[in-house]
C-alpha cells in the first residue's frame, strides 16, 4: 500500500464528509433566540453562513500560497467534473428516480447545453455577439410562445398529441427565425465593443465576460429544456421501455449532429468530429459551486412542493394518480423538462472548465454513466445521487486511474471492466442502490415514503 | 395540477376529424409526400442506381432480421431489452475470425480429404465455422442468462434492465482490452471468395480485372446466401413456435408465467432455450455480417444491435414476422438515406422512423393491441 493510495482514499472521504457537513448545516434548525426583547429566528442566517463557509473552505484549498496548494490542478479538474456530474445525475434522478421515466437522453441534453454555451462565449471572445443575441432572444421568445400556445390549448380535451406537438414546433421554429433576424440586425452594433481574440474590447474581459458566461450557461440550459419539451411532448406518451429507446435515439441523433456540425449544421467553429477548441476557460469554483447549489436547492424545493408530490405519485401508480385528479402527462413533462434544464446547465459549466469539446465526450456509451450513478446512489435519493457522483468521479477518474496507471500503462482501461462488474454485483446484492431512499440533513423530505418495496412491480 | 379556486371553463372536446386533430396528421402526410417525391424523382432519373440501393438495403435488412429475431423473442418472453444481444453478435463475428485466421477451420475438409471437390470443401468448412460461432454464442448467452438475469427474475424490471446494460458494458470493455479483441478495426478474412454477377442485358459473371459497366445492377453470392438463410430460418422459427411442443411452451410462458408453471412447463429452461435460439441466430448474423462487410471491431455490435431492436419494435415486439418486416424497412431506410440524404444521418433517420411509427401505431406494425392493465 502506497502513501498516495491512502491519500486518494483520504481525499474521497474528505470530499464526501465535506458534502455531508454542508447539507447538515443547511438543514440545521436552531431555536429562536431573544436578543434585547426581540425574538429572532437565526436558522436562515446560520444556513447561509454555513454555505458561505463551505464555499470558502474549498476556495482556500484551491488558492496558491506561494507554490503550495492543498488541491492540485488534477484534483480541481475532478472537483469541477464532479459538480457537473452532480447536476446531470440529479436531473436524471428527477426524471427517473422521482418520476419513474426511464430516460437515456440526459447525455444528449448535456451535450446540447455544452455546445450551446461554448458557442456563445467562443463567438463573444472572438468579436461576434450574434451567438448570445440569437440564443438569448430565441430561448426567451420560444419560451413565451410555448407558454402562450400551451395556454390557448389548455381548455381543449382529447387533443391529439401530434397536433399540439406540430403547433409547438411551428411556434419554436418561428421564434428561432425571428431570433436569427434580430441577431443579424443587432450584432453589428455590439461587435465593435468586443474587440478581437488578441485585443479584447471592453465587453469581452473581466466583469462583463463573467456576466456573459453566466448568461450563456443559463440560456444554454433553457435551450436544452425547450428542446426537451418539444421532444418529450410526443415521446412521453410512449410506454416506459419505448421511451427509454427513443431517448437513447435522441442521444445518438445529437451525437450525429455534433459530428456533422460543420457540414450538416452551419457552425464551422464547432469543427465537427475534430472537436471544438478555443473555448474560454471561465469556470471557477464560484460558478461551479453556485450552479450546483442552485440545482440542489431548487430540486429539493421542487420535490417538497405539491408538484413534486404529484411527480412521485405518478411513479408509484399512474392509474391511481390519474384517479386522484393529478395531471399525469403534465407532471411527466415537467419533470423531464426540469431534469434536462439541469443537464444543460451542467453542460455549460463543463464546457467552460474543459475548454475543448469533442463529440466523443457525448457518445451514448458514456451517456449511460449518469444512469449508472443514479442507480448506484439509489433511485429517488438526492443524497445518494450526490454522493455517488462525487464518489464516482473521484474514485474512477481520480484514484483508479492513478493506482492502475502505476501498475502498467495499459491497466487504466481495466477500470471500465471493473465498473460493469461492480454494477452487476450491486444489482444482484442490493438492487435499490447504495443509499436506497435515505436522505440526509437539508435534503430530508418530511413525507413518509409511500411504498418501500417493489416500486415498479411488474404488471403482467 | 391546477389550482381548485380558479373557476374553470367547460373544456372543448376536440373531435377526431376536426381541423385541430388534422394538424398533426397533415404534418406527417406532408413529410410522407416529401419522401415519396424524393424517392420517385430518383427512381425516374437513375432507375438502376435506385435498384442498387434497394439491393444494398435488402442485404442489410436481412442481417438485421437475424439479430432482431433474438430481441423480439426474448422481449416477448421476459419483457427485457437484452442489451447484450448486440455484443453476442460481435462475439459471433470474432469467433469466426479467430477460427478462420488462426486455425484455418474453413479449410479442414480440404486438408482432411485432399481429393474432395474444392467448392464442396469450402462450403463444408464455412458451415463448420458458422456452427462453431453459433455454439459459442449460445454458450455465452445461456451463461449470461443464468448468471445475470435469472436471479433477478422476480426483481423490479428496471433492475434486470440495468443488469443487461452492465453485461453489455462488460462484454464491450472487456473486448476492448488489448489482449482480447482490442479497439482496432481488423480486416476479416473471408472463408470463400466473393463472386458477383452484374445484370446489364443479361446476367454476366464478373471476371477479375474486368470493369463493370455503368448502370449495372450487381448481385453477389453473399447477398443470395444471406437471403436464403434468413428466409429459411424465418420459416423454421414459425414452424418451431406454431407447431412444436417447445414452441407452445414458449408461447404459454410469454402469455402468463405463473400459469404456465402450474401447467407443468419448466419456465426456466424455456427461457434459457429462447435465449439460446436468439443467440444462435445472432452468431450466424455476426458471421454473415462480417463476410458481407469484411472489417470487424469490438464495438461493431452496438449499432446493428440497436437498429435490430428498433426493427423489432417497429414490427411489433414479440412478433416474428413483425421483426422480419421491421428489419427490411430499417435496412431500406438506412440504404436510401445514405445515398439520397446524407450518410451520417442514417442513424438519426432510424430513430425518427421509430418515433413516428410508435406515435401513429403504438404497438408496432404487427403488434396486437395491448391488454388493459390492471
Amino acid at each position: 500500500m502506497d502513501l498516495s493510495v491512502l491519500l486518494s482514499f483520504a481525499k474521497i472521504i474528505a470530499v464526501i464528509a465535506y458534502l455531508y457537513g454542508l447539507f447538515w448545516i443547511m438543514g440545521l434548525k436552531v431555536r429562536p433566540v431573544t436578543i434585547a426583547g426581540k425574538t429572532l429566528d437565526l436558522s436562515l442566517a446560520i444556513n447561509v453562513a454555513g454555505v458561505v463557509v463551505a464555499f470558502g473552505i474549498i476556495q482556500l484549498a484551491l488558492t496558491d500560497f506561494g507554490g503550495f496548494r492543498i488541491l492540485n490542478e488534477f484534483d480541481t479538474g475532478l472537483l469541477y467534473q464532479a459538480c457537473t456530474m452532480t447536476m446531470v445525475a440529479l436531473g436524471l434522478n428527477l426524471i427517473y428516480g422521482f418520476n419513474g421515466q426511464f430516460s437515456l437522453g440526459q447525455w444528449g441534453f448535456y451535450g446540447i447545453g455544452a455546445y450551446a454555451a461554448a458557442d456563445v462565449t467562443y463567438r463573444w471572445v472572438n468579436g461576434d455577439s450574434s451567438g448570445l443575441i440569437v440564443l438569448g432572444v430565441g430561448t426567451i421568445l420560444a419560451g413565451v410562445i410555448i407558454l402562450l400556445v400551451g395556454r390557448s390549448l389548455s381548455n381543449l380535451r382529447r387533443m391529439p398529441v401530434l397536433s399540439s406537438f406540430t403547433l409547438y414546433l411551428l411556434g419554436a421554429l418561428v421564434s428561432g427565425y425571428v431570433a436569427v433576424l434580430i441577431g443579424r440586425w443587432v450584432s453589428p452594433l455590439l461587435n465593435p465593443l468586443l474587440g478581437t481574440n488578441l485585443e479584447p474590447g471592453p465587453l469581452a474581459q473581466g466583469f462583463w465576460l463573467q456576466i456573459i458566461y453566466f448568461l450563456a450557461v443559463v440560456f444554454a440550459g433553457i435551450f436544452a429544456a425547450e428542446i426537451s419539451f418539444l421532444f418529450g411532448l410526443p415521446v412521453l406518451s410512449l410506454g416506459s421501455d419505448y421511451f427509454g429507446i427513443a431517448t437513447l435515439g435522441f442521444t445518438i441523433v445529437v451525437y450525429t449532429l455534433m459530428v456533422n456540425s460543420d457540414t450538416f449544421l452551419p457552425f464551422p467553429e464547432m469543427r465537427g468530429g475534430r472537436g471544438m477548441i478555443g473555448i474560454p476557460k471561465l469556470t471557477t469554483w464560484f460558478w461551479a459551486f453556485l450552479f450546483m447549489m442552485a440545482v440542489i436547492v431548487s430540486m429539493r424545493n421542487l420535490i417538497r412542493s405539491s408538484y413534486g408530490r404529484a411527480m412521485i405519485s405518478v411513479r408509484e401508480d399512474e392509474v391511481a394518480a390519474r384517479a386522484m385528479g393529478i395531471d399525469v402527462a403534465g407532471g411527466k413533462l415537467l419533470a423531464f423538462v426540469i431534469g434536462s434544464l439541469f443537464a444543460g446547465l451542467g453542460g455549460g459549466v463543463y464546457a467552460h472548465y474543459i475548454g475543448f469539446l469533442s463529440p466523443g465526450t457525448f457518445d451514448f456509451l458514456i451517456g449511460f454513466n449518469p444512469m449508472i450513478i443514479v442507480v448506484f446512489g439509489g433511485l429517488g435519493s438526492m443524497t445518494g445521487t450526490i454522493t455517488a457522483s462525487f464518489g464516482w468521479i473521484f474514485f474512477l477518474e481520480g484514484m483508479l486511474r492513478d493506482v492502475l496507471g502505476r501498475i502498467s500503462p495499459q491497466a487504466p482501461s481495466w477500470r471500465y471492466v471493473l465498473y460493469p462488474l461492480t454494477l452487476l454485483l450491486l444489482m444482484l446484492i442490493r438492487p435499490e442502490g447504495l443509499m436506497g431512499k435515505i436522505e440526509w440533513g437539508f435534503l430530508k423530505i418530511p413525507v413518509v415514503p409511500l411504498r418501500d418495496t417493489k416500486q415498479e412491480g411488474e404488471v403482467a | 395540477m391546477q389550482s381548485i379556486s380558479r373557476p374553470q371553463k367547460m373544456p372543448v372536446i376536440v373531435k377526431p376529424n376536426s381541423f385541430l386533430a388534422w394538424i398533426g396528421r397533415g404534418g406527417l402526410i406532408l413529410l410522407a409526400l416529401l419522401i415519396a417525391y424524393i424517392l420517385l424523382r430518383n427512381l425516374i432519373e437513375k432507375p438502376l442506381f435506385f435498384v442498387t440501393n434497394i439491393i444494398n438495403g435488402l442485404q442489410l435488412g436481412f442481417v438485421y432480421a437475424l439479430i432482431a429475431l433474438g430481441y423480439t423473442m426474448v422481449y416477448g418472453i421476459v419483457k427485457l431489452i437484452n442489451f447484450a444481444h448486440g455484443d453476442v453478435f460481435m462475439v459471433g463475428a470474432f469467433t469466426s475470425f479467430f477460427a478462420i485466421d488462426r486455425f484455418k477451420l474453413h479449410e479442414w475438409p480440404l486438408r482432411a480429404f485432399p481429393t474432395i471437390n474444392p467448392v464442396l470443401g469450402i462450403a463444408l468448412g464455412t458451415i463448420t465455422t458458422i456452427l462453431l460461432s453459433m455454439v459459442v454464442c449460445v454458450l455465452l448467452a445461456v451463461t449470461i442468462e443464468r448468471v445475470a438475469y435469472k436471479p433477478l427474475r422476480d426483481a423490479p424490471r428496471i433492475a434486470a434492465l440495468i443488469t443487461a446494460i452492465g453485461v453489455s458494458f462488460f462484454l464491450e470493455y472487456f473486448g476492448l482490452l488489448d489482449f482480447v479483441f482490442s479497439a482496432r478495426f481488423i480486416p476479416y478474412p473471408r472463408p470463400f471468395e466473393v463472386t458477383t454477377w452484374y445484370i446489364a442485358d443479361g446476367i454476366h459473371l464478373t471476371q477479375p480485372g474486368e470493369p463493370i459497366p455503368e448502370n449495372a445492377i450487381v448481385i453477389s453470392n453473399i447477398l443470395i446466401i444471406i437471403v436464403i438463410l434468413t428466409l429459411g430460418i424465418l420459416l423454421f422459427l414459425q414452424y418451431l413456435v406454431r407447431r412444436t411442443k417447445i414452441g407452445i411452451a414458449m408461447r404459454a410462458t410469454s402469455f402468463d408465467k405463473p400459469t404456465a408453471r402450474l401447467m407443468g412447463i419448466n419456465v426456466d429452461s424455456v427461457i434459457s432455450f429462447t435465449f439460446a435460439i436468439g443467440a444462435a441466430f445472432a452468431g450466424l448474423g455476426g458471421v454473415l455480417y462480417a463476410i458481407a462487410y469484411p472489417s470487424i471491431k469490438t464495438l461493431m455490435g452496438v449499432y446493428p444491435g440497436l437498429k435490430a431492436f428498433i426493427s423489432a419494435v417497429l414490427g411489433g415486439i414479440g412478433s416474428i414476422p413483425g421483426a422480419f418486416v421491421g428489419a427490411l424497412i430499417m435496412g431500406q431506410a438506412e440504404a436510401l438515406t445514405a445515398s439520397y440524404i446524407s450518410t451520417p444521418m442514417r442513424d438519426a433517420v432510424a430513430f425518427t422512423i421509430l418515433i413516428i411509427v410508435l406515435l401513429v401505431r403504438p404497438t408496432g406494425i404487427f403488434g396486437e393491441p395491448e391488454k388493459e392493465k390492471a
